[in-house]
């Protein structure tokens, strides 16, 4: 995915426009920041890195006036600072991206992009300046989108853009972005990353999130780790390589970094096994949602989904869950004629369904981690059947070593995890329930790069074993790592399916998503 | 997997001290105002606490707070349940009036007021009507969609006019023996309706604690679109909390109107639907729904109870009765919001850190609201 990285020298003149020292904060239980450090210049793009539950998010808060610290100073400019509230922070030239995004589901795009400063006409709101106004914000960023539309009506990839351009708006000195990249694809990807170096340019310092080694290579100049909730240090980018990097954020363990070299595609395709597909569709489709289309999933195998973003494979994917009906076309399950009316009879049939939306779709935040894990599980069974309190404890605590779910404590609400470790939680719920088809919507999104190559070892694990696997991810280096097959779909539409062999490339996945032809 | 550190988690334990620890249970505030409230009575009248046995039956303030009480107990109890889910149940009062005026009714043309047999079947005709209405709210709120707030609105307007209609807007008194003895009995030298509201919370709670009851509807009440894909039906867990409250309801009007031996379609139940609510509140569970607390309901019906009480014992003129309930519910939620608690605090220590719930992040700001 990377162009070679620019070399260049960030253009550091005198003093750091945002400085943060000897933070210290702690939750209840948890002391997530422990003296950590920060310097942010003018004109430099600067990642922050470190494994899911590092303190990375949390120190975002930190410097904008979410979280007070409970040590530490936070200066602008040279003067200490103590936000209140991150308007304040805002106000001071601070304009941040959180990872979970925080917009309003129900108003429009462009209201969401301006609210709180929409254009006004005497004192009341300009309507056609604003929608001019927030049209014009988002051609800047070489999107296409009707800003009147409710931002609900759009998929998360496009509202974290939203997120981002209502950021970029204010007259920003520093631009905070939690993992922005979570759920773009490359061509987003590199819209984004285009901006940011044109706020660069002009002297804005970015602090920037991420999990993906490639896109600190690509755009960052320096590097603060964290590592368990501790300054591991600041580092030029040009100093490091991504082994030394990786090195740096988890302490050096030897088996990761192995693990990191051995990730290139080899080309999984196997020949389509004969017997009757476990699931089987045929013009399977949803008005305004995905056209027609077929596909066949058999046991033990690993079908990818590919193609850019509003494309329609989270779409598709749902009218085999049944979390949408479909209004065309029928599906057969282990041969047989199925209509799934709901989620619940998706899941007696044994599928399960890993939505990409954590936040809104998955997770109930105030429950624990425990019960998120358990919550499939326990509906399928009713509710007079409970599990027994040991039997979810020993759930709980089996998952969280699997899938090393950190803080490792099974009462924690699942809320105040850590983005990353949200996500481990939404897995061990579906794969606890041993299902047949395992459909994950983007999986490693906001994973970290040791528990991403986990991931995918148990997907692959699992399909050896005979589960079928519908794997939807942007990563097209990821789809290619673990399907036999991929499925592209372009404008709603299934356009073809590749054999997965040697000869399919990213670039012939592109190819395919950009003219629509099978080769 | 990344290797477990030297720790084992992301972050690094920290010690929470035992004072804070306990000032972080649910509990803690709800038990801490229905205290103070209690303390300040004794304040007032000197032999506040002081319990009496009379021909074997128990007396004295805390007594009566309890047997009138209870009630608003039952009451919030099933209103508990409906705000978990994020709903809200207004038709209770009207249930109340209902309960009360078919019980009544019942007994007052029956041949033999006073035999058990004859009371049983007004319970038995005064419940399953109820148990009707909560259908009828179950119905509107899962399979049609309707918003809670509108749906149970229909009833708590209709629902006092069916009332009357039952006791043709007259008051209604009976003399049964037996049907006296449900809201003002005594067994065991307890009030009867102190027994039977413990009893019905004590099953309530086994059965949404000790089943997956509870932990489900928390799922549906703290995220509706998750619950869906997660496989919960919620249109059945719906329609059971509406019916569960609306029976809970019914029982505190038969106990309302078993007290004063009579039925008033007017006046039984008014206004007990803001009193639950608030109850429910102060009780820690929240109104957008999840996490739920019985035992904190309990505590919230008793502080309110006993805020009714005490505004009896001070003499407050009527005029000015609500007034001053207004305000010392304003004060009780003020104490409890740990938001305000912190800017309090930010005010006595100047230097402490600890500034306002932030406005940035919802989860931080979901954590600041519920205590
Ligand atoms: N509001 C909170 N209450 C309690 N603990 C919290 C809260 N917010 C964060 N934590 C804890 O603090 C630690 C650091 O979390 P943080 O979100 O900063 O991690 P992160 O580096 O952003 O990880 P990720 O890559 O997964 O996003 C975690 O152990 C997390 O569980
Ligand atoms: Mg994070």
């Amino acid at each position: 995915m990377a162009a070679p990285p620019t070399p260049r020298t960030p253009t550091r003149t005198g003093r750091p426009v945002l400085e943060a020292h000897g933070i210290r904060k702690a939750f209840p239980g948890v002391l997530a920041l422990d003296g950590v450090d920060l310097r942010l210049f003018p004109g430099e793009v600067h990642a922050l890195m470190g494994e899911n539950g590092a303190g990375k998010s949390t120190l975002i808060k930190v410097l904008t006036g979410v979280h007070p610290p409970d040590a530490g100073t936070v200066s602008v400019d040279g003067a200490p600072q103590r936000f209140a509230e991150p308007l304040e922070a805002q106000h001071a030239g601070i304009s941040t991206v959180y990872q979970e995004v925080n917009l309003c589901p129900n108003l429009s795009v462009a209201e969401n992009i301006l609210i709180g400063r929409e254009p006004r006409r005497l004192g009341l709101v300009h309507w056609s300046a604003l929608h001019r106004r927030a049209a014009r914000l988002i051609t800047e960023l070489e999107l296409d989108l009707d800003v009147r539309l409710p931002l609900s009506a759009h998929s998360l990839a496009v509202q974290q853009l939203v997120a981002i351009v209502r950021a970029v708006d204010v007259r920003a000195k520093v631009l905070v972005l939690d993992e922005p990249t979570s759920s773009l694809d490359r061509d987003e990807v590199a819209q984004l990353f285009a901006l940011v170096r044109r706020l660069r340019d002009r002297g804005v310092a970015i602090l920037f999130v991420t999990h993906f080694l490639d896109q600190v290579f690509d755009l960052c100049d320096r590097v603060t780790v964290l590592r368990n909730g501790r300054l591991e240090g600041e580092h030029r980018i040009d100093e490091l390589t991504p082994v030394t990097l990786v090195h740096r954020m988890v302490g050096g363990e030897l088996r990761t970094l192995d693990e990191l070299a051995e990730t290139s595609h080899t080309g999984t395709a196997a020949p389509v096994p004969a017997d009757t597909p476990f699931l089987s569709a045929r013009g399977l489709a949803r008005a305004g949602a995905v056209q027609p289309y077929d596909l066949d999933i058999h046991r033990g195998e690993v079908i990818g989904l590919a193609g850019l973003l509003g494309s329609g494979r989270t779409e598709a994917a749902r009218l085999l869950f049944g979390a949408d009906h479909a209004d065309g076309g029928e599906l057969r399950i282990d041969g047989e004629r199925a209509v799934l009316r709901s989620p619940r009879a998706a899941i007696a049939r044994k599928i399960a369904f890993c939505s990409e939306n954590r936040k809104a779709e998955g997770l109930i935040g105030e429950l624990t981690v425990r019960e998120n894990i358990v919550m499939a599980l326990q509906a399928a069974r009713g509710w007079t059947k409970p599990l027994s309190r040991t039997r979810q404890d020993e759930i709980a605590a089996r998952w969280t070593e699997v899938l090393d779910i950190r803080p490792a404590d099974p009462e924690a609400q699942v809320r105040n995890l850590s983005g990353g470790n949200q996500q481990k939680v939404l897995l061990a719920r579906w794969l606890l329930t041993d299902p047949r088809l395992l459909i994950l919507d983007e999986p490693t999104r906001g994973i970290d790069i040791g528990a991403k190559t986990e991931i995918q070892k148990l997907v692959t694990r699992l399909a050896a074993e005979g589960t079928a696997v519908l794997f939807i991810s942007a990563e097209l280096e990821e789809v290619l790592r673990l399907s036999h097959r991929v499925g592209v779909l372009r404008d709603h539409r299934l356009v073809a399916t590749l054999p997965n062999d040697t000869s399919l490339t990213p670039d012939r996945i592109l190819g395919a998503i950009a003219t629509g032809a099978t080769s | 997997m990344t290797p477990p550190d030297d720790t084992g988690s992301g972050g690094r334990p920290a010690r929470t001290p035992g004072v804070r620890r306990l000032a972080e249970h649910r509990l803690f505030w709800p038990a801490a105002v229905l205290a103070a409230l209690l303390l300040g009575n004794v304040a007032l009248t000197h032999d506040f606490f002081a319990v009496r046995v009379q021909n074997g039956h128990l007396y004295g303030s805390l007594i009566d707070i309890l047997q009138f009480g209870a009630p608003l107990v039952l009451v919030s109890l099933g209103m508990t349940l409906v705000i978990a889910t994020r709903g809200i149940d207004l038709s209770v009062g009207s249930t109340v009036a209902i309960a009360g005026a078919l019980a009544c009714e019942h007994i007052a043309t029956a041949k033999d007021p006073g035999s058990p047999p004859t009371v049983l079947s007004a319970v038995v005709v005064a419940v399953g009507v109820a148990a009707a209405i909560g259908l009828l709210n179950g119905f509107l709120v899962a399979r049609l969609g309707v918003q809670p707030i509108v749906a149970t609105l229909v009833l708590m307007v209709a629902g006092r006019g069916v009332a009357q209609l039952i006791t043709d807007g007259q008051i209604i008194s009976v003399s049964s023996g037996a049907y006296k003895m449900i809201g003002g009995g005594y067994w065991l030298t307890l009030p009867f309706a102190v027994l039977l509201a413990a009893a019905l919370v004590a099953v309530t709670s086994l059965v949404t604690r000790r089943t997956a009851l509870g932990m489900l509807i928390e799922s549906v009440g703290g995220n509706p679109v998750a619950s869906r894909l997660v496989g919960i039906r919620a249109a059945g867990l719906l329609v059971t909390v509406y019916v569960v409250s609306a029976v809970c309801a019914a029982v505190a009007g038969l106990m309302i109107s078993s007290n004063v031996s009579s039925a008033d379609g007017n006046n039984a139940g008014l206004w007990i639907e803001l009193d639950a609510i608030l109850a429910v509140v102060i009780g820690g569970t929240a109104l957008t729904g999840g996490r739920f607390s019985l035992g904190g309901t309990v505590l919230g019906a008793l502080v309110i109870q006993t805020l009714s009480t005490t505004i009896y014992t001070l003499g407050v003129p009527p005029e000015t009765t609500l007034v001053f309930k207004a305000l010392v519910v304003i004060v009780v939620c003020l104490v409890q919001s740990p938001a305000f608690r912190a800017r309090l605090s930010r005010r006595r220590r100047p230097a402490a850190p600890g500034p306002a719930p932030a406005t940035g992040d919802v989860a931080a700001r979901r954590q600041e609201v519920h205590p």
